[in-house]
């Protein structure tokens, strides 16, 4: 067909204020029938925004809001989803304690009609028969009657976009999808969002990792400062000329790995097993190292650094730092032999989000600021800024609620707070996930800084690139085991990514045999 | 018959079997069984220990004194699975029973009283408020229930601070209503529906028991198979969920307080009926025993979990422990003790069950208890 499409969602002129910011200013925007729309900009740079004003979240300062040629005003997310416009966001809006097929039709559960109507019983054979047709087309392989409590992420996700097809979503926003998936997961979720595409759907697609919009993206929308910057052909671009849009100035590289000098072993870790957990890891550590952490969702990796950081008990294995054997029963303990450990769900666990800059940077450190239980709040104080202003945190004040924060400066918060007790060895779950290009060099220059005093790093990061660039060596782990230990220089993304997903294994004299089929 | 051949698609038969299996779990789910083997223990060990535990007038006692504890405790379980809760239910039995009593107690003589006498002259069945008071008292719980539910999802307060404040507010009308005495004289087509018995085959099930039977079918269907008990489940396990897919959280809390205070209400009329006497003091710290029999029967803290069968278990047996205590000769002053340990016992089980070990150690368990029923069968 010669015709010019009409695009399905159209936005024009959209602008909104938030007290002291202007989040969006005239910003037009629009999606084709059949299309993937990459979405991409800073944290900051009013993607969200312009997304929760789709979801009808929040509602637009002016402009208009076109669905199929007709102006829409939604006023609720719900009426939102009734006009076709369906959002998955990051945190997944599943019911665990439900069953997969009553969380697809979550508020419009078929019921029976005639005398039984006033009763609204709910039709649960039929609603699971729908389910399953729904659950086939996405691709998922869950039973309707599953309670969501028992799936994995990448499946509660498929049940998340099943959910956007039971309301017949013509327009399906995912606010970065990819963060929580490992590799091979994201591979498969690309699948279905091109069969959804072959299917007349469309897509706006949000993200962080820029690799991925090459992947499976028709068009590229960038906004910067709360204003569309530029529309680039995803067919006829480069990551460069992404990012150059998205900062407005040129990023040399993304990943400067700096190399430092490394020295001896500070941390040694043999035969650490927690049954059904992990089973036999076992690595080094050395000062100034970066030591990666590589392999699928689920793989052990996260566990193993509970382990070791004595959040969690181990059943086996033995851990010496610099040489000594420890005994680590609390992550109290950890602490005190300077252990740190930046966890993953930094908002749940890395930070008190309610409280200050100050108050969190002092979290760990209230016994070294304290005399006979009393705090020595002057010292606390002037080291915390000291950090704030090293690790060049953009805050207003000390006073500012954490929450506040951009998602990098809340993560320089947590750093700043483990640097101030000089850790020996600093974990750190996915340091940069959901942070935007800008913060996520600097985290990682951060990253090198450290490295070069003599600290050890162990870095989990599902992100290859990252993981490729910033490690000396990288532990690739495969179902609770050790699968490899790799030199950077012979870390191919093919070669992880074999041992990661079981492809290979370590020979029995401990070479390394590759192909091996397991 | 022409069936349309669907691939990977389950048959009809298998399908009809997942879904009997899931509904079979739905109401007895792994804590249920767990209380319902408490219970038995329970009564195994009383009934060789005493002789007199299993005499038809104990068992009739016990069905008896703790029906309208489950009946105030099914709308308990409602309110719990949402994550909420409701300390008002003893003060709202009591001030229920209050108002149920109200109209037929023979020392007072209300205006209302006119009103409705000469109404049901015009209708013919003179003499029988049974229905008025029966309605008053569930108005009444159902009123207090329905201003909880604005408290909460209007004006926002937590189900705690709601609830203890109308915990207080009802107490307070009834003593300031009944200026400290009690409303006497009930009449006795009233007093039977609490002190009288159905002939069952045979045996003389008490009335309140029946409804109490009655009422945990209509609400396992109420919470399991209509809309709403989807909504109320989805509330508890995800509020912003259920939120963000176009549920109306305000109305759903509302129904589920004011069906709280409903059933609330009706316990404490049956409970009146049954004492004969709508006492200001009635039902005072029953909250406590309501939401222990919600716990014990393996709701969830958090919300999300809980079943009317298991708090009817649960209920059972609280008073099943007092029964036994008082027939093993304890002193009666032991027992909030011993009500006190179960409950926190009940809900240490939650929680252990809630970590993984125990729960693959359970289900293990469970697996081979199964497998060997099969093979056997």
């Amino acid at each position: 067909m010669a015709l010019e499409q009409e695009p399905i969602l159209r936005v024009e002129k959209v602008s909104k204020r938030f007290p002291g910011v202007q989040a969006l200013k005239d910003v037009d925007f629009e999606v084709y029938p059949g299309e993937v729309v990459a979405l991409l900009g800073e944290n900051g740079a009013g993607k969200s925004t312009l997304m929760k004003i789709l979801a009808g979240a929040y509602h637009k300062d002016v402009g208009t809001l076109f669905l199929r040629g007709q102006e829409i005003q939604p006023q609720s997310t719900a009426e939102s989803q009734q006009l076709g416009i369906a959002t998955i966001y990051q945190e997944f809006t599943l019911t665990l304690n439900q069953t997969v097929a009553a969380n697809i039709f979550m508020a419009r559960e078929p019921r029976y009609g005639g005398i039984l109507a006033p009763f609204q019983l709910v039709k649960i054979r039929q609603m699971e028969r729908d389910a399953q047709e729904l659950l086939d087309v996405v691709g998922a392989r869950v039973l309707p009657g599953a309670l969501v409590e028992n799936l994995s992420v990448a499946e509660r996700q498929q049940v998340e976009i099943a959910k956007a097809l039971a309301v017949d979503a013509q327009v399906i926003i995912m606010d970065e999808p990819t963060s929580a998936l490992g590799s091979d997961e994201t591979e498969k979720l690309f699948d279905i969002i091109r069969n959804l595409r072959e299917r007349g759907l469309s897509i706006i697609f949000i993200t962080h990792r820029l690799e991925e919009v090459f992947e499976v993206t028709d068009r590229i929308i960038v906004l910067r400062d709360g204003e569309r910057v530029g529309t680039l052909d995803a067919a006829r671009t480069d990551v460069d000329e992404i990012i150059h849009l998205m900062v407005g100035r040129e990023l040399k590289s993304i990943f400067a790995k700096e190399y430092a000098d490394i020295g001896e072993t500070i941390l040694k870790v043999e035969g650490l097993t927690r049954r059904g957990v992990i089973e036999d890891v076992s690595f080094e550590l050395r000062h100034g190292e970066i030591l990666g952490f590589a392999g699928l969702v689920g793989a052990g990796r996260t566990e193993t650094m509970n382990v070791i950081f004595g959040a969690d008990h181990k059943d086996a294995g033995h851990i010496w730092i610099k040489g000594e054997e420890v005994n680590i029963t609390s992550p109290e303990k950890a602490v005190e032999l300077g252990l740190g450990l930046v966890p993953e769900d930094r908002t749940n666990r890395g930070l008190v989000l309610e409280l200050s800059v100050l108050l969190n940077m002092m979290l760990p450190t209230l016994k070294k600021f304290a005399r006979f239980g009393w705090m020595d709040r002057r010292g606390a104080r002037r080291s915390a800024e000291d950090y704030v202003e090293r690790l060049s945190v953009r805050t207003p004040s000390m006073e500012q609620t954490v929450k506040n924060l951009s998602g990098g400066n809340q993560q320089k918060v947590v750093l700043a707070k483990w640097l101030m007790l000089n850790p020996q060895v600093l974990i750190m779950d996915e340091p940069t996930r959901g942070i935007d290009v800008g913060a996520k060099s600097e985290i990682h220059s951060l990253m090198c800084d450290m490295a070069k005093q003599g600290i050890g790093i162990i870095m989990i990061s599902s992100e290859m690139p990252e993981v490729m660039a910033m490690s000396d060596r990288i532990v690739v782990m495969h179902e609770g085991r050790v699968a490899a230990i790799l030199d950077q220089a012979d870390a191919t993304q093919e070669r992880i990514m074999a041992y990661a997903s079981g492809q290979a294994t370590l020979g029995a004299n401990g070479n390394l045999k590759e192909g091996q089929v397991v | 018959m022409t069936e349309k051949a669907v691939p990977e698609q389950l048959s009809r038969r298998e399908s009809f079997e997942a879904a009997s299996r899931k509904w079979g779990r739905s109401i007895i789910s792994g804590q249920e069984i767990g209380v319902f083997i408490v219970l038995m223990v329970m009564v195994l060990y009383l009934s060789f220990k005493t002789d007199t535990f299993t005499t038809s007038q104990n068992i009739r006692n016990i069905t008896l004194s703790f029906s309208w504890i489950a009946i105030a405790a099914f709308g308990q379980t409602l309110v719990i699975i949402t994550a909420g809760i409701d300390l008002s239910t003893g003060s709202v039995m009591g001030l229920s029973g209050l108002a149920a009593a109200y109209f037929i107690s023979g020392d007072k003589s209300p205006w209302a009283e006119e009103v409705i006498r000469n109404g049901r002259e015009a209708l013919g069945v003179d003499g029988q408020y049974v229905p008025v008071a029966l309605l008053a008292g569930c108005a009444m719980g159902m009123f207090l229930g329905a201003l909880n539910g604005v408290l909460i999802a209007w004006a926002n307060l937590p189900p705690f601070i709601a609830t203890l404040g109308m915990m207080s507010v009802a107490r307070g009308f009834c003593y300031g209503w009944t200026e400290g005495w009690p409303f006497r004289q009930l009449n006795d087509e009233f007093r039977e529906i609490g002190q009288g018995d159905l002939a069952v085959l045979g045996y003389d099930i008490p009335y309140p028991t029946v409804l109490m039977l009655v009422l945990v079918v209509i609400m396992t269907i109420f919470l399991t198979r209509t809309i709403w008990g989807y909504r109320i489940y989805a509330l508890g396990g995800n509020e912003q969920a259920a939120e963000l897919s176009g549920i109306n959280i305000r109305q759903v809390k509302l129904l589920a307080y004011s069906l709280a205070g409903l059933l609330a209400g009706f316990g404490g009329t049956l409970m009146t009926a049954r004492l004969g006497v709508a006492a200001p003091t009635a039902a005072n710290g029953y909250e406590l025993d309501v939401i222990a029999a919600v716990f014990i029967g393996g709701a969830s803290v958090k919300g999300g979990k809980g079943t009317m069968v298991g708090t009817l278990i649960g209920a059972a047996i609280m008073q099943v422990l007092r029964n036994g205590l008082n027939l093993l000769g304890y002193d009666p002053y032991w027992q909030p003790a011993a009500i006190g340990f179960t409950i926190i016992l009940a809900i240490m089980f939650d929680q252990a069950r809630q970590s993984p070990q125990v729960a693959a150690f359970l289900h293990r368990l469970l697996g081979r208890a199964e497998a060997s029923m099969r093979s056997a069968g």
